[in-house]
């Protein structure tokens, strides 16, 4: 076997490893929509024996924003003074009447972003114009937003603000193990949200719930490697932080984006889809930051709608339903006609279902 | 919610603009003459003739790789070639934005000559209007393409076969990414370059070499080759099984897939043609195609398979199966 | 939950890097990670790079993917 074969060769052992260690049916959560992206772009299920199951999990930002978020940024769009700035994500999003696409048809001014420092130049470039950048993302995310606040700030940028809709991973992983809803026996945990966060948050969730948690990466073998740690803890009733993807994460995360998260934001309840109101899951901007919040600045009141009466997401977001359980999947939600966020984004659990397992 | 007003990924080249075409484009059509869905007609006459048309509304007009010009002329040569034709003839619309420099018009022109004399096709009427400014983007072209059949049966997308071979002609998504780079929305300063170029050369050596056994010719346009494999297989009522590893690469395209989150299989080509091709004559297909300026990487994908109709899988390069599923509206950078 | 990729390092200019994805290049603010030095590999999300990677492992880690992809 030639050596270019090591990594086919790593995986398939892994595989094996896997089906060897696991003595009792186990079921983990891939807590990352990114993870569950790749999980489906690998067929990466197809390699696990059947006594162990992958769940999808909240880690979806796009997904767990609330309709009356989606709203708000369909609101502020349709306003004639604005410029609505936001990752290709959110575009397609359906609020309870219409998505940002739609209003970008019918003639608002919606541009999508690759980096939130692109927000600031629009800003600069259209004085005229309120700038609001839709912010949405976990702790992986909101460094860059806080940077480009802190910026702004600099710069005293008065036609930039940011409706905030930033949201902490750690408190949703304590809910689902709290909530006892899904039996879990680990977490995959998050490997982009961990490289700002390090391993410290995941110590409290094994030693409260002595759940297993494994940070690992993106990679067919980083999943692998992860999901054998988690098999291998899981069989010897251990529950321990174990960090497979020490190319990139610490253990101590990265504490000058944490110092500058710090500076603009400061911690909050937040209400996510599927999971409801949630103490301490978010971020507001500080009150010295204020000046940066559209909703504040808009004046933005609660809509209060209500998610589609069809639309399972919620229970997708915990994993009490599958995708492919939801009757709507595929029939009255599909990504051409999504019914809710998990089929839009990329990221979502349905979506990934739909895309690499629908009929394989 | 269904949709009241035209949006962008009604041209995205997905379902979306599958189901715009089908519903409010093709009851125009007469049937008679085909049943939508092809890259050109074939026209019965005094000779059988093979004619269609294509708008180009490129943003920047000027790309690495090529620009308006060269994109019109590739476009619409390589639809007439895709039905196993020689691409003949070409006319050219040019609606023009009011304030738009003479020099880029020049340029584009340029490029629409060097283009039909590579391509072999005469450009022989066109029309240009100018509109007030605001209510353009600079230019937009339109070019119509007449060409004659090289075979006494048109390839199709209707007539992929169970066992035949799924060809193709190098990497995938050049053209896509060239484009979004050349926009500088995106901060993404690539050095891929479109794969634009005019196919009738190449095409008529894999017709050359295969005969009546080239079935099927496609341009994975919009939507990508995901798109385009999906058309076929729905179109022929077959499934497809292809082999990841098999793929050409790029590792530009693939890089600049990675920072943008999309799928390389989604982006779109304006150089590549996919083929499907009989088993007897795959081998002398693959090599004329190989020996071609444009068809140096090119490369066996897969088969042709009874079914599920209408269903492309792929064996990943870890031996497992995924769906390649057709794209569904515009291509959008993600975060997440 | 986010696209982040691993990039490497060309050119520093301020607090703005060049930085390179297979053969794709592109710009990531270094306000995170100011440590970054031309040469490093750092793992960039949303136009920002958030972390400097380890090296060794990360060359070692592409190495074995292109090694599977030439592979194929």
């Amino acid at each position: 076997m030639p050596e270019t074969m090591r990594l086919h060769e790593q995986i398939g052992r892994l595989a094996r490893q896997i089906a060897e260690t696991a003595n009792q049916p186990m079921a983990f959560m891939e807590v990352c929509g990114t993870h569950s992206h790749a999980v489906g772009r690998y067929g990466l299920k197809q390699l696990l024996p059947d006594n162990v199951k992958l769940l999808s999990g909240p880690g979806c930002p796009v997904c767990v924003t609330p309709t009356g978020e989606i709203d708000w940024a369909i609101e502020l769009a349709a306003r004639p003074e604005t410029i609505v700035t936001t990752f290709g994500d959110m575009l397609r999003v359906p609020g309870s009447k219409s998505t940002l696409a739609d209003q970008r048809a019918r003639g608002a001014l919606v541009q999508v972003i690759y980096s939130p420092m692109q927000a600031l130049e629009i800003a600069q470039k259209n004085p005229t114009k309120q700038v609001v950048f839709i912010a949405v993302g976990f702790e992986t995310t909101t460094p860059t937003v806080a940077v480009a606040v802190q910026h702004a700030a600099e710069m005293g940028l008065d036609n930039y603000t940011i409706l905030c809709s930033h949201k902490l991973i750690p408190p949703a992983m304590m809910l689902l193990l709290e909530s006892g809803e899904v039996k879990l026996d680990g977490f995959l945990c998050p490997g982009h949200v961990s490289t700002i966060i390090g391993a410290a948050p995941y110590q409290q969730i094994v030693d409260n719930y002595h759940a297993p948690c494994v940070i690992t990466g993106f990679e067919a073998h980083d999943i692998m490697k992860g999901l054998y740690a988690l098999v291998k803890q899981s069989a010897e009733g251990r529950a321990e932080v174990e960090n497979e993807y020490s190319r990139t994460v610490r253990s101590e995360g990265n504490p000058a984006a944490r110092e500058v998260v710090r500076s603009i934001f400061e911690v909050t309840d937040a209400v996510w889809r599927g999971l409801g109101l949630l103490p301490g899951s978010g971020l507001k901007l500080r009150p010295e930051y204020e000046r940066f919040d559209a909703a504040k600045r808009f004046g933005l009141k609660p809509s209060g709608a209500g998610e589609h009466p069809l639309c399972h997401c919620g229970e997708v977001l915990r994993a009490v339903t599958l995708p492919v359980e939801c009757e709507a999947f595929g029939v009255a939600c599909t990504p051409e006609h999504p019914l809710g966020p998990c089929m839009v984004s990329s990221e979502g659990a349905c979506a990934a279902a739909y895309r690499y397992e629908r009929g394989r | 919610m269904p949709d009241d007003i035209i949006k962008l990924a009604h041209g995205g080249g997905g379902l979306q603009m599958q189901r715009l075409i089908e519903q409010e484009l093709l009851p125009a059509c007469d049937a008679t003459y085909g049943r939508g869905g092809e890259d050109a007609a074939v026209l019965p006459g005094a000779a059988q003739i093979v004619l269609t048309t294509d708008t180009f509304v490129v943003r920047p007009a000027v790309f690495p790789g090529g620009d308006l010009g060269k994109l019109a002329v590739c476009g619409t040569v390589n639809d007439v070639a895709m039905r196993g034709a020689r691409p003949v003839y070409l006319t050219l619309g040019l609606v023009v934005e009011e304030g738009t420099e003479i020099a880029l018009l020049r340029r584009v022109m340029r490029s629409v000559r060097d283009t039909c004399k590579e391509a072999g096709v005469a450009l022989v009427a066109g029309d240009f209007k100018v509109v007030e400014r605001g209510s353009g983007d600079g230019i937009y072209a339109n070019t119509t393409g007449v060409g004659f059949p090289l075979l006494p049966e048109p390839t199709s997308i209707h007539r992929a076969q169970p066992g035949d071979a799924i060809l193709l002609n190098g990497p995938l998504g050049q053209h896509g990414l060239a484009v979004l780079a050349a926009r500088g929305e995106l901060e993404l300063m690539m050095t891929v370059e479109s794969d634009c170029a005019p196919l009738a050369g190449l095409v008529a050596t894999m017709v050359e070499a295969g005969g009546a056994g080239v079935h099927a010719l496609h341009d994975p346009t919009r939507g990508g080759m995901a798109a385009g494999l999906n058309e076929i297989a729905a179109a022929s009522g077959v499934g497809m099984e292809l082999e990841e590893g098999a793929f050409p690469r790029d590792v530009g395209v693939e890089g600049g897939c990675e920072v943008l989150g999309l799928d390389p299989l989604q982006v779109a080509n304006e150089g590549k043609v996919m083929a499907m091709v009989a088993p007897e004559v795959t081998e002398q297909v693959l090599a004329a195609m190989k020996a071609h300026n444009y068809g140096a990487d090119s490369a066996l994908l897969g088969h042709v398979v009874k079914g599920p109709a209408g269903r492309v899988a792929m064996r990943t390069m870890l031996g497992t199966r995924r769906i390649v599923d057709m794209p569904s509206g515009e291509l959008l950078p993600r975060i997440c | 939950m986010c696209v982040a990729v691993p990039a490497k390092v060309i050119e520093i200019e301020g607090t703005r890097a060049m930085v390179v994805v297979s053969g794709a290049k592109l710009h990531a603010q270094l306000e995170l990670v100011p440590e970054a030095e031309v040469g490093d590999y750092v793992l960039v999300h949303a136009g920002f790079a958030l972390q400097v990677m380890n090296a060794e492992e990360a060359e070692e880690t592409l190495a074995l993917l292109q090694e599977a992809r030439q592979l194929a």
